[in-house]
């Protein structure tokens, strides 16, 4: 089973994301922005850091790569898609998932171990999880903060597809703590925090954050990928 | 060649952190009676060829749609500049 990360330009996380991924039993491909060919994977990773800087808004140029044009067709037709930090900025940029990531309401950046709750475990990427469950995954972001129009909020919540919340305290001001959100589909997930740093003792405050990287191994090989967008080829 | 702007405003419902650590140190100035400020980006596109005003605002008004504002926060307006002369220098 092969798994893609992106690297763009600015990219901090891949590294750690390509290990990850190798730690929930699948092989790590390393997907190149400026290249359209998706090497046949099975899931893509959009990892942490600062693309392109994050000139002008984080994730609105990395969006427009040739490998996220490569992406966003393939999403749409089921493939899944996990977008960590920076790589949901991207996601949300790219319209896969709604709403946008914002400076967080106090300014600050904040890098600490953060408690979450699994609200929805019916995607691609949450399988191994229980609802309820509470997992501690660091989080690292300046522009974490959630927002979305009332109407888009309510959806999300109707739907069940908000798939992580903060507990514990905010550490953003993200709008109904809102940590992590999904597609309709349930093949694209965005998470701020970041499960790749959670994913052994050594180095992680947890080990919690694997189980994203052992789930899509199981979706996968399970061929449940976009069982609710349709089948993918 | 016309130069056209683009001004990118957060929308009012939402919170514009930065506008307010700003706000807050004004008192610092010295500078009171300030209820709120609000940050937003000013962005000059030029276009090489002739000037063809109203096909370069419909091409800013593109360029703004899909990239320089993120319509889910944010509003923008076109123009173009007022004085392209004196913006040259």
């Amino acid at each position: 089973m092969r798994i893609g990360v992106v690297t763009f330009p600015g990219s901090l996380d891949d590294g750690d994301a390509r290990r990850a991924v190798r730690f929930g039993g699948a092989d790590a491909v390393a997907l190149w922005h400026g290249d359209a060919d998706l090497h046949g994977v099975d899931a893509v990773v959009l990892p942490g850091g600062f693309s392109y800087g994050d000139y002008l808004r984080c994730g609105a140029i990395a969006r427009f790569s040739p490998v996220m044009a490569a992406i966003i067709d393939a999403a749409h037709a089921g493939l899944p898609v996990l977008g960590i930090c920076n790589g949901f900025q991207v996601l949300c940029e790219a319209h896969l998932l709604p709403g946008a990531l914002t400076r967080n309401s106090h300014l600050h950046f904040r890098n600490r171990d953060q408690r979450l709750r699994i609200e929805s475990t019916d995607s691609a990427w949450l399988g191994e999880f229980g609802v309820g469950q509470e997992v501690v995954i660091p989080v690292k972001n300046g522009e974490g903060r959630f927002v979305a129009d009332a109407a888009t909020l309510d959806e999300l919540t109707v739907e069940n597809r908000i798939v992580a919340r903060y507990v514990g305290g905010n550490p953003n001001g993200s709008m109904r703590d809102i940590a992590a959100i999904r597609n309709e589909a349930g093949n694209v997930v965005g998470i701020m925090p970041h499960p790749e740093h959670a994913i052994e003792a050594l180095t992680g405050p947890s080990v919690d954050g694997l189980g994203f990287f052992t789930s899509i191994v199981r979706t996968v090989a399970t061929g449940r990928a976009g069982h609710l967008a349709g089948a993918r080829a | 060649m016309s130069r056209v702007v683009v001004d990118v405003m957060l929308k009012p419902e939402i919170l514009d952190p930065q506008g307010q650590a700003v706000a807050n140190a004004l008192p610092n100035l010295g500078i009171e009676g300030v209820s709120a400020v609000r940050i937003g980006k000013h962005i000059e596109i030029d276009f090489a060829g002739g000037a063809d005003a109203d096909a370069d605002l419909d091409r800013a008004r593109a360029i703004a749609d899909r990239l320089l504002a993120n319509p889910v926060i944010e509003d923008f307006t076109v123009r173009l500049a007022d004085d392209l002369a004196s913006a040259d220098k």
